[in-house]
């Protein structure tokens, strides 16, 4: 069998990224590489591409990695961090457009169950009103 | 003309003081229709220029932009450290340190088209693309007296986002309530237009 889905969360806050990241460990159990990080690069709110990166790097796994966000800041800097990836792991990590703790959960559920990427992105943005 | 180190070095440090200087001025506008962080995340990315400043300009006019792209991409914060890192990143693909200025317009009108499709945003939408625009089209008629031009230029774009309502960012969320304040972008990006102006014309 395959590598699970790795799953990244990225909030401007620290504590609302770490407090995702526990409640996704709960409630999904440890099977899903998980990935977290919130703040700008002195540690206030905000987001940081260095910090982005290095968080796919622990969620990395084979079969690609599903990044939520909360808001704008967040999408645009991981959309620069999937950039500067290698170019062999770009096309292997998706930004979803759902909410991030929601989003996060429904995500990690879905990867848990050896789900490919873009089934794990679908799930997640299934949440988001169309 | 040629753009050697030490007008690289000058470019670079003027841009960067006035952003920093306009750093109280750029989060006030943002706190009025965005999250108020602003000038803070574009201080502290263009400290962090200054700071590397000499290391930044030491190499040729392309491979010094990118480093400053980079720099912004990996120390402002917000939203606006990749797209005024894929502003001056795509500047520095195309630029040689002997250009014309039909050859910035070209890699500025490419520039644009990069950080159009960071943001996923176009011009109208009140953001740092309807200063960029207008700037650009000055920039390609050229001639005489053109650093007075794209001063005027970008001040005057600045000014046109007042009564624009937001559709990208933030102060998208506010929907009518953004209407009645100057973007915060559209005033930084002024604000580096007018040093890049004050440099050419040997002011700064």
């Amino acid at each position: 069998m395959s590598e699970n889905v790795g799953i990244v969360i990225v909030s401007h806050s620290a504590d609302v990224a770490r407090g995702t990241a526990l409640m996704v460990e709960q409630m999904v159990g440890r099977e899903v590489p998980l990935g977290w990080c919130g703040g700008d690069p002195d540690g206030g709110l905000g987001t940081s591409v260095e910090a982005i990166m290095a968080a796919i790097e622990r969620a990395w796994s084979e079969s690609g990695v599903a990044i939520l966000v909360d808001l704008g800041g967040a999408e645009t800097n991981s959309e620069m961090a999937i950039e500067m990836l290698p170019e062999s792991r770009r096309d292997r990590v998706v930004v979803c457009n759902a909410p991030v703790v929601e989003g996060a959960v429904m995500a990690a559920t879905e990867a848990a169950s050896g789900a490919t990427l873009e089934a794990v992105r679908r799930t997640a943005e299934e949440l988001t009103p169309v | 003309m040629m753009i050697d180190c030490q007008a690289r070095k000058l470019l670079f440090e003027t841009v960067a003081q006035r952003v920093i200087a306009s750093a109280d001025e750029l989060t006030d506008l943002d706190r009025a229709i965005g999250d108020g962080d602003h000038g803070t995340n574009m201080r502290r990315g263009f400290e962090a220029v200054l700071a590397a400043v000499d290391e930044l300009s030491a190499k040729n006019l392309g491979e010094s932009l990118k480093g400053v792209g980079m720099t912004l991409v990996m120390r402002v914060g917000g939203a606006s450290g990749p797209l005024y890192g894929t502003l001056f990143m795509s500047l520095g693909k195309s630029l040689q340190d002997d250009v014309t200025c039909e050859q910035v317009a070209d890699a500025f009108a490419a520039a644009i088209e990069a950080v159009k499709a960071r943001g996923k945003s176009d011009i109208g939408q009140k953001t740092m693309l309807d200063v960029l625009f207008p700037v650009l089209a000055v920039l390609r008629e050229g001639g005489v007296g053109l650093p007075v031009r794209l001063k005027a230029t970008a001040r005057a774009a600045a000014e046109k986002t007042i009564p624009m309502r937001a559709i990208r960012g933030r102060a998208s969320f506010l929907g009518e309530r953004s209407i009645g304040h100057m973007d915060p972008g559209a005033r930084s990006s002024a604000l580096i237009v007018d040093a890049v102006a004050d440099v050419m014309e040997g002011l700064a």
